[in-house]
């Protein structure tokens, strides 16, 4: 018989999941296993809310098996290390992101690719090496093997740092991959969310000039007098489009919502290039002269591999840059889904778990 | 009033012409400018048939200025050069291709990429600068500016070579700007035609191991006896398209039917890339899944500048690679059209210009 959260492993742990497909979260107690010789165990202070998390809880993709604890863009304090960690101490700020495991033998995996391994283990609702099921952040303890945490600098914010954790290294990955990552470059940032408002901060941390895409008229002082954006473009204003064609070497697309891929084209320059990070659900309609007149790409980035988020987090702690967030206490968080749903959010919710999940 | 095809320059010539968009095409009298500084004027001796010039020949791109003399991938010989020409003498053999002009100024002209300037002129069906519309090559001769002109290597036989100025760019080009040059990495190649079978040759000659992705199953003995291919995969035997999941590291897709790209993303390799160079008249179905979770991507490519087209014939002349060809008399030209619009034809038809135009 198998056994119950609470009885599988041997240290008590604490969360919030949902337990069906209305994606409610609720208290729930549930069991971390023992730190072995290669883990890590810390102590959780914080957790951002990302839209995945959303989806998952509510069995959007078909893929979720209740009770689910999600959460993975965690930070926290080192409680305990195992014998053979190298890499940490107790006390270090670290942090977790999207995965805990991988085969460590594939060609991706020695790549430092592991989000690209066919056996990645993600942080919450996946089969572990043991074969229990991974409980993510939304929690107050957590044990990885020290492999997938990345250490936090000391002068990076836990709470605005958490963010960088996935929605950092989503857009941090794809501006280095497709080379858009040149000082004088031009991008375009379609959406601003919880990954758009990331991918501004860090282009103009790059040195690049950045022009927001957006439907919303009324995200444009937003975009330029805070996050720094040098331009903002409405994408159903048709004139303001059409003046901005061919202007730009690349675009990060972030929205997750069926959309028109044609005028975005049309906004990048010879050889430029469209990259997805945002994951419609169906396809979408790709004209094809465009892309061959003007030698344009459309390509997709999924989060980014171990050694890429350390650097990334480096990068973030060295540039000053972390997320816009809204703190709230972890009962908040069904209000906070209900939010986000409707993208009322500037721009990441972040649960302060270290002062607001008591256990029942 | 705007003057007749052959009475608006000074120099006779004479060609075929599709004058509706039944695109039958007949003898028509025309004329080209006078040779000016710049210039070269070339007797064309052959001259491919491409799938674009049925395409224009019958205005299936909606933009056809009747008369239109197709032909975009000719060769022929020097007769004439302007003064200021340094690179062609007179007798030597030259090819001309899809473009004649471009604006020479802006960012693509100065880096050598004359087909992504926004102001090319087609080598037919344009407008040259002198407000006159550009004629190609199935007529006798042309006067082409040096900058739009080829030099064709001597070993490169003139009727083999002549497809490679338009088929054989057009592969090429996708096959350097987008890596595809690494010995022992998998190319797939979707479409056994025109293009498709250039593809092939150049693939092998860089070294590349070389699949051919098709909808026919009788084209697999050519592939691979013929061609050189290392393996044919048909797209609609599930098994085999699902034991080649995972396994190339780029698709050269020639397809310009609507055809779904679903099943060839999968056949990519994480980071691979999907290069479209066939020109579907709707927008294809694109899923995001495949290109987030493999980081792929699907890019473009149209033929390319002068001086990669250069490059590119001597590429050919130096592994040996030229078009397979059925050499056509210019009377057949209206049932090699027929013919090519069923892609009956392995793989380019040749009009030989030169012993079959006549008044």
């Amino acid at each position: 018989m198998a056994m119950s959260s609470e009885n599988e492993h041997p240290v008590k742990a604490f969360g919030w999941a949902a337990r069906d497909s209305s994606g409610h979260l609720s208290p729930f107690k549930f069991s971390r296993r023992a730190t072995q010789e290669k883990d890590v165990t810390f102590k959780v202070l914080y957790c951002g809310i990302c839209h995945s998390d959303l989806h998952n809880v509510k069995n959007k993709w078909g893929i979720t098996s209740y009770p689910v604890i999600p959460g993975h863009e965690i930070v926290g304090v080192v409680t305990e290390v195992g014998t053979k960690v190298t890499k940490f101490k107790v006390g270090d700020k670290v942090g977790i992101g999207c995965m805990v495991g991988s085969c460590r033998s594939c060609a991706n995996c020695k790549d430092n690719l592991e989000n690209y391994c066919p056996k990645m283990i993600l942080s919450y609702g996946t089969k572990y090496y043991d074969g229990t099921i991974t409980h993510g952040g939304y929690s107050d303890i957590m044990v990885s093997d020290e492999h997938f945490v990345i250490k936090i600098p000391d002068n990076l914010p836990l709470d605005g740092g958490a963010p960088l954790l996935c929605a950092g290294i989503t857009v941090y990955s794809p501006l280095k991959y497709y080379g858009l990552d040149k000082v004088g470059m031009h991008l375009g940032v379609v959406g601003l969310g919880g990954l758009g408002h990331m991918a501004v901060k860090f282009a103009k941390a790059m040195g690049l000039k950045v022009t927001v895409i957006s439907t919303s008229p009324n995200k444009k002082e937003e975009a330029m007098d805070h996050l720094g954006a040098d331009g903002f473009l409405v994408s159903r204003n048709i004139e303001e489009m059409q003046s901005a064609m061919d202007t730009m070497d690349g675009i990060i697309d972030t929205v997750s919502a069926v959309h028109a891929l044609l005028p975005l084209i049309g906004l990048l320059k010879t050889n430029g290039k469209l990259v997805m990070v945002g994951a419609p659900d169906k396809p979408l309609e790709l004209p094809v002269l465009p892309l061959l007149l003007g030698r344009k790409i459309v390509g997709g980035s999924g989060i980014g591999g171990i050694k890429e988020t350390q650097e990334m987090i480096d990068f973030a702690a060295k540039h000053n840059i972390v997320a816009d967030i809204e703190v709230i206490p972890m009962d908040y968080v069904n209000t906070a889904m209900e939010r986000l749903l409707k993208a009322d959010v500037k721009y990441r919710f972040v649960i302060d778990i270290a002062n607001s999940l008591k256990p029942i | 009033m705007a003057k007749s095809p052959d009475q608006e320059h000074p120099c006779k010539a004479f060609g075929w012409a599709a004058r509706d968009k039944s695109g039958l095409l007949s003898p028509l009298c025309f004329s080209r400018r006078e040779n000016g500084d710049e210039d070269v004027t070339i007797k064309i001796l052959f001259c491919g048939v491409c799938h674009s010039d049925l395409h224009v020949a019958k205005n299936e791109w909606g933009f056809t200025n009747y008369p239109v003399v197709p032909g975009h991938e000719m060769v022929g010989t020097v007769m004439k050069v302007g003064s200021d020409v340094k690179k062609f003498k007179v007798g030597e053999r030259v090819g001309v291709g899809v473009i004649v002009g471009s604006c020479k100024k802006c960012e693509s002209c100065q880096q050598d990429l004359e087909n992504y300037c926004p102001q090319t002129i087609f080598t037919y069906n344009s407008h040259y600068t002198d407000g006159t519309k550009t004629y190609g090559g199935y007529s006798d001769m042309i006067v082409v500016d040096e900058r739009y002109v080829l030099r064709f290597p001597d070993n490169l036989p003139l009727e083999g070579g002549a497809p490679l100025l338009c088929a054989g760019i057009t592969v090429y080009s996708p096959m350097k700007y987008y890596g595809m040059t690494e010995p022992g990495k998998h190319l797939g190649v979707a479409g056994l035609g025109g293009l498709g079978h250039v593809a092939v040759k150049m693939g092998k000659a860089f070294g590349l191991k070389v699949t051919v992705i098709s909808s026919s199953p009788k084209k697999e003995t050519e592939a691979i006896e013929r061609l050189g291919a290392d393996s044919f995969l048909v797209t609609s035997d599930p098994a085999k398209m699902k034991a080649a999941l995972g396994t190339m590291d780029y698709i050269i897709d020639t397809v310009s039917a609507v055809h779904p790209l679903l099943p060839l993303l999968s056949l990519l390799k994480l980071n691979g890339k999907l290069v479209t160079v066939g020109l579907p008249d709707k927008p294809l179905e694109l899923p995001i899944f495949p290109l987030v979770l493999g980081r792929k991507l699907v890019g473009g490519s149209d033929i390319g500048g002068m001086k990669e087209t250069q490059e590119m014939l001597d590429f050919c002349a130096k592994h040996g690679i030229a078009a397979d060809v059925e050499v056509i008399q210019m009377d057949y030209i209206n049932t090699a059209m027929e013919r090519l619009a069923k892609s009956d034809v392995r793989y380019r038809f040749v009009i030989d210009v030169a012993s079959s135009l006549s008044q």
